[in-house]
Formats: C-alpha cells, sequence, structure tokens
C-alpha cells in the first residue's frame, strides 16, 4: 500500500492571529482533532466543544496539549446549552474566526440493514444533530465573525451516492451539503466561507457505529486511485486550507479528501474481489 | 506471562491509566478498571493495531476481561 505522504503537521503562521472553535472531538483519532493540531500548527488559538462527561476527559488533555484554554461543554440539542458556549467564547474572545463542525449522530441500529426501515424518530434525530446542528451553530458564530469567517463541516460520500449501511446518515450529510451551499450564499455579503470535507473512510471512534466498516475501509483502500486510505494529517490538511485566507475565494464547496475514491464508477479491475481481499 | 499477555496488559495500564497491579487475568474492563463504553471501544481499537488481528463487532462485545482479550488474540495469531 501507498504510504500517507503528510505524516507531520508543518508547522508556520498561517493561522497566527486567528481564533476558532472546533467542535467534535472524541479522542486523538477524531477527524477533528487531526484539523485541531493543524490550524494550531500554524499559530490558530483554538477552543473545544465536548458533549457529556465521557466526552470530556478525552478532550481535555488533547485541548490542554495544544495550549487551549477553552474547553466548554455543549449539547447541539440543546439551544440553552449551545448559547452558553458562544457566550462564553464571546466574553474570553469578542470574536471568531474560524468554526469546525465534527459533529453528527444517528441511532446504531439503523446504520445497518434497509433505509425504507428508518422510524420517524431516529430520522428527525439524524438530521437534527448532524444537519441542523450546523446551522444553529453558525447563527451564534455569524455575530462573532466581524472581520469575516471560516465555517467547516464534515460530510461524506454517501451522501452523494449509496453506500452500504449509511443509511439516514447519508440522508442527514446529502442535507448537510444543501445547507453548505445555501449559507455560503447567506453569508457570503459578510465575507464568511461556508465549506466541507468530504472525507473518505477513516477508523474514528464514530465510525465504529458503522455496519461493516472493516469492509468498506478495505473496498475505499482497494478501489482508491491512490490505493490506500485518508489519515486524519491529510484531511487536517484540507481543513488548514479551506479554514486560511489560503482559500479566500472558496465558498460552498465540499471538498473530497478521500484519495480519490469519489471519482471512481467500477471496481479496479486489479484489485482482489473484495470476498478474497482478507489480509 | 506470555508475550501476548504482557502487550495486552500494558495497553490496558496506558489506556486506562489504572495501577499495573490492578490488570489481572480475571479484571473485568468496566466493573474493576473502571473503563466506559468509549474506552471499551478505543481499547478494541489499540488492540487491534497492536496485534495486526480483526476484532468483529460480535466478537468484541464478549471481551470483558483482560483474560477474554488475551485468548481472543492468541486464537487469531494462531489461525
Amino acid at each position: 500500500m501507498n504510504e500517507a505522504p503528510l505524516a507531520a503537521i508543518p508547522s508556520g503562521t498561517l493561522m497566527a492571529g486567528k481564533r476558532g472553535l472546533i467542535m467534535g472531538v472524541a479522542n486523538d483519532r477524531s477527524i477533528a482533532w487531526g484539523i485541531a493540531r493543524a490550524v494550531a500548527a500554524q499559530g490558530a488559538e483554538v477552543a473545544f466543544t465536548y458533549q457529556g462527561e465521557a466526552l470530556e476527559k478525552r478532550v481535555r488533555p488533547l485541548a490542554e496539549s495544544l495550549g487551549g484554554r477553552h474547553v466548554l461543554p455543549c449539547d447541539v440539542t440543546d439551544d440553552a446549552s449551545v448559547d452558553a458556549a458562544f457566550r462564553a467564547l464571546e466574553r474570553d474572545w469578542g470574536g471568531l474566526d474560524f468554526l469546525v463542525h465534527a459533529i453528527g449522530f444517528a441511532d446504531k441500529q439503523y446504520l445497518r440493514g434497509r433505509y425504507l426501515d428508518t422510524p420517524r424518530e431516529a430520522f428527525l434525530q439524524a438530521l437534527d444533530i448532524s444537519c441542523y446542528s450546523f446551522v444553529s451553530v453558525s447563527q451564534r458564530a455569524v455575530p462573532l465573525m466581524r472581520n469575516g469567517g471560516s465555517l467547516l463541516t464534515m460530510s461524506y460520500l454517501g451522501a452523494e451516492r449509496v453506500t452500504p449501511h449509511y443509511n439516514v446518515m447519508g440522508v442527514a450529510k446529502a442535507a448537510l451539503e444543501a445547507s453548505v451551499r445555501y449559507l455560503a450564499a447567506d453569508l457570503g455579503g459578510l465575507n464568511i466561507r461556508v465549506n466541507a470535507i468530504s472525507a473518505g473512510p477513516i477508523r474514528t471512534l464514530a465510525a465504529s457505529g458503522i455496519g461493516d466498516f472493516r469492509y468498506i475501509l478495505k473496498w475505499n483502500q482497494l478501489n482508491a486511485p491512490l490505493r490506500r486510505n485518508v489519515t486524519i494529517e491529510e484531511v487536517g490538511g484540507a481543513g488548514l486550507y479551506l479554514l486560511s485566507d489560503l482559500s479566500s475565494g472558496v465558498t460552498g464547496e465540499v471538498h473530497h479528501v478521500d484519495c480519490g475514491y469519489h471519482v471512481v464508477g467500477m471496481k479496479n479491475p486489479d484489485a482482489p474481489d473484495i470476498a478474497t481481499a482478507k489480509d | 506471562m506470555s508475550e501476548t499477555a504482557e502487550k495486552v496488559k500494558k495497553i490496558v495500564v496506558e489506556h486506562l491509566g489504572v495501577d499495573e497491579a490492578k490488570v489481572t487475568p480475571e479484571a473485568s474492563f468496566i466493573d474493576d478498571l473502571g473503563a466506559d463504553s468509549l474506552d471499551t471501544v478505543e481499547l478494541v481499537m489499540a488492540f487491534e493495531e497492536a496485534f495486526g488481528v480483526e476484532i468483529p463487532d460480535d466478537a468484541a462485545e464478549k471481551i470483558t476481561t483482560v483474560q477474554d482479550a488475551i485468548d481472543y488474540i492468541e486464537k487469531q495469531k494462531a489461525a
């Protein structure tokens, strides 16, 4: 397998003087953590949110390792909790330059089998936490972005095409990608850019809820043009670009960071049949 | 103690931040070592990486003690 070239995160000053909120770090395998490290290495000051005690004990030491002083509770299903997190940021920072939304949820029971069987409650919960939350946090972030800013969320190919077991999450991500476009149009006049990264499959804590995830990883590794899976460092690099002024002309974009898998229409002829593709 | 057992113990000590003496073969991750449900998922991922084995969800659910983990990994490595 090819090696991922971006093993170390380059340091520099691309993000010097910028402050941002990163929502959705669970542990050191999280995609949001890859982005946090990349922007911090370029001089950004970062704050983090967590949902619940189990995640707090994981996020706090990571935040501290980057010198992050703000580690705030935030439950995106509770408006008062979202308000409180942004009030705390406004009090301490006064303004905000970027925001990373890496939050999603669907009942694991419905991330296997047929989409057809999704009940209303599971559908609404997935759409609420995985899509509306981006709108909700953007509402609070925008007034703090007085000098413009960059909002970034995370999607997956399952938003555009059918991928096994992704089901209601794919529908939620489709709504999220459409939200990126509408928010970009709403906020362009304020010089606030809105983009998404559509990352290839990565073994995170959240991915452990998706049925047959190993199969999905293996399939991507064998069939993506780069013949490997993407790393959180690589998503971090793309995140750095979208959050920094390097991408000042880019908004409303869904940027694929997936070793090229999204261009593939059929199995790579050299790849073994998936049934015999075991290591 | 086998090499696998030593390595499993080391991973558990590091991940859960518990005293080595508490990590006995019969110790339950949740009941004796204070692991939460996310810890158990993270431990399985750490074992997979360290030993180059695959631990599918249905097998992972049955791994509740240190010895369960050692047994499963040794069986996979022998296969």
